[in-house]
């Protein structure tokens, strides 16, 4: 089967970020980028499924500017065939991704579409049930564990209680969590045959889809800090601060 | 104003995020209503009923509600959402499951995890894990929102008289099925609502010394939670996991064991009222938040600490 893998580039998750001192964002210049770290488990998964045969292409899609295409390379050296990149400026929010995401599928017809269960910059958490919903196909989101067959896909999720299993018809949507697996890094000779593996760039409009923004954020701030604690010498300090200062005990 | 909430329930209980979520609809304003979707939900219908503030609970009882499946349920919010201004879920992994489904099919954007809202269509989200704060205001006529629990004070469960009606008995859309759930079993109180969190990390070294935490938690009556190097290592299960991508605690008093204080793990527990660490590394991130901090073996501490709290009960 054709499976698609939506990867995003955001900020590197080991670097502490800037508030713009202007609030009106993120400072990203200069910044370590990264392909988002669900979305590499996402590409894990789909190489693993090529590997047991049930995969037969894995087509990688990344939408934003030019340095997307950095993202896709990633994919490509991880064992992606092929990468398709939406090329734009503008800010793109999950709904935007979705509908995007839904017209190259309508015309690649995969059979499986996995995405990270949350990007670690907006952390919105949202873009793989709206496809879902915008497909009308069953939605396996924060999956632990994923066993295609040829009709359905049984899916494990964790959820706050523990872990629930369902069984969806295929086609389906798939949002990755941690310990879905653990990827692989790109070998040498990988990355190197992955600058011969095809990106197809298109534009939202070549999609028909109107991307514009439906929140408009007013302001980005830091959040308040936390007013530094002090050392305890031992046990019995930290059991009398407890008791007598903070009194929750 | 009317908002509708999407209440978190097993059927014969409501779950307390209903009441965060409440409690965050109160600071919206306007009508109040609750759906509660299930399948031999009267019970959980009627604890909603009596939740102060709540005008309408609106009742689905069908097979194809038993479990929370988004595929079943979107449908049947998406018919109601027509009369209201805003829909709301608490941000638990059901809430975040259906509620951008709905969004979507709305054609609407979702505002994910607010924690204060500004005016009826400005609200105030993390992004980045915690380290900001982005203020949105939404342009959509509905407005699709998940709640942050431990942001908003619970309504109280008792005091209000809302008028049960049953709404569209539902159906199964067919796409998915429920095949089984492995709940993990504890007479400790829950993570998310708990008072006091005692939470271990990777320098834990096995689940087997997870006792000595629970040990702990035992005398402080507390919830046991963890950092995800602890649920990867496989010392504990995944729904223990608290940080950007596990669930979000602030209880009054929060116990970090063996944790280095990495910012997706801060992410999940800075806004506890009083926090404490226990790492044997002067220099870890996890001093930066704490109010108290002790440097030492945990080993050696936390059986210390623990012989040092009167037994509960
Ligand atoms: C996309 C993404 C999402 C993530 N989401 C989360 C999340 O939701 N929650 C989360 O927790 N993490 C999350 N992480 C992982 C996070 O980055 C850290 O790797 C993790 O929190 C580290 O866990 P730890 O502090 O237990 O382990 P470590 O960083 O290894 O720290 C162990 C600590 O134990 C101390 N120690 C060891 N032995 C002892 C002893 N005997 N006595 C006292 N102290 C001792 C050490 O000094 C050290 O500070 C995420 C990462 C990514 C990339
Ligand atoms: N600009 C984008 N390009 C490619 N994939 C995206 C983009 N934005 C979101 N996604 C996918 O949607 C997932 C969830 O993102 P979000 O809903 O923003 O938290 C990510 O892990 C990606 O798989």
């Amino acid at each position: 089967m054709k499976v698609l893998v939506a990867v995003k580039r955001v900020v590197d998750f080991n670097v502490k970020i800037r508030v713009k001192a202007d609030k009106t964002g993120v400072e990203t210049a200069n910044v370590k980028m990264s392909m988002n770290p669900f979305d590499e488990i996402g590409i894990e998964e789909a190489v693993r499924l090529k590997e047991k045969g049930t995969a037969s292409e894995i087509i990688a899609v990344s939408m934003g500017p030019q340095g997307a295409q950095e993202t896709i390379r990633t994919a490509l050296a991880m064992g992606a065939d092929r990468g398709i990149h939406v090329l734009t400026d503008a800010e793109l929010q999950p709904l935007a991704v979705a509908k995007l995401l839904k017209a190259i599928i309508d015309k690649e017809k995969p059979r499986l579409v996995i995405l990270g269960k949350q990007a670690i910059d907006d952390d919105c958490n949202q873009t793989g049930q709206m496809l879902a919903a915008l497909l009308g196909w069953p939605q396996g989101t924060f999956a632990s564990k994923v066993t295609p067959t040829a009709d359905t896909a049984e899916v494990t999720r964790e959820v706050d209680g523990g872990l629930e299993t369902v069984e969806l018809k295929l086609p389906a949507v798939i949002t990755t969590d941690l310990r879905l697996n653990e990827p692989r890094y790109a070998s040498l000779p990988n990355i190197m045959k992955a600058k011969k593996k095809p990106i197809e760039q298109i534009a939202p409009d070549a999609l028909g889809v109107d991307p514009a923004p439906r929140l408009v954020t007013l302001k980005v701030e830091e959040p308040p800090k936390r007013k530094s604690g002090v050392k305890v010498k031992d046990v019995v300090d930290l059991v009398d601060k407890l008791k007598n200062e903070a009194k929750v005990i | 104003m009317t908002v509708l909430i999407v209440a978190e329930h097993d059927n014969a209980t409501l779950k307390p995020a209903t009441l965060h979520a409440v409690g965050a609809a109160t600071k919206i304003g306007g009508d109040i209503a609750i759906l509660v979707a299930g399948s031999g939900c009267k019970p959980a219908a009627e604890q909603a009923a009596k939740i102060a503030g709540v005008a309408r609970v609106l009742v689905a009882d069908h097979a194809g509600f038993a479990h929370p499946l988004a595929e079943n349920l979107a449908p049947l919010i998406v018919k109601l959402a027509g009369g209201f201004s805003h829909v709301l879920a608490p941000a638990t992994t059901s809430g975040k499951n259906v509620m951008p489904r709905v969004a979507a099919l709305l054609d609407v954007g979702q505002i994910s995890e607010i924690v204060a809202v500004e005016s009826p269509d400005t609200f105030v989200r993390p992004i980045y894990a915690g380290n900001a704060l982005a203020t949105v205001q939404s342009k959509d006529k509905i407005k699709a929102i998940t709640v942050r629990t431990t942001a908003f004070a619970a309504a109280a469960a008792e005091g209000g008289t809302a008028k049960i009606e049953t709404v569209a008995d539902g159906a199964d859309a067919g796409l998915s099925k429920f095949v089984r759930q492995e709940l993990s079993k504890s007479e400790r109180p829950e993570l998310t609502s708990a008072r006091v969190v005692v939470s271990g990390g990777r320098g834990m070294g096995s689940g087997e010394n997870f006792k000595l935490l629970e040990a702990l938690a035992d005398r402080l009556g507390a919830a046991v939670g963890a950092s995800r190097a602890a649920v990867d290592a496989g010392f504990v299960p995944n729904d223990y996991q608290v940080g950007q991508t596990g669930k979000i605690v602030a209880p009054d008093l929060y116990i970090a064991i063996g944790i280095s204080g990495a910012i997706q793990h801060l992410a999940g527990m800075k806004d506890s009222k009083t926090i404490v660490a226990i790492n044997k590394d002067e220099e870890a991130p996890i001093f930066q938040v704490a109010d108290y901090g002790l440097v030492g073996d945990l080993f050696k501490v936390v059986p210390e600490l623990t012989a040092a709290l009167p037994k509960k009960g």
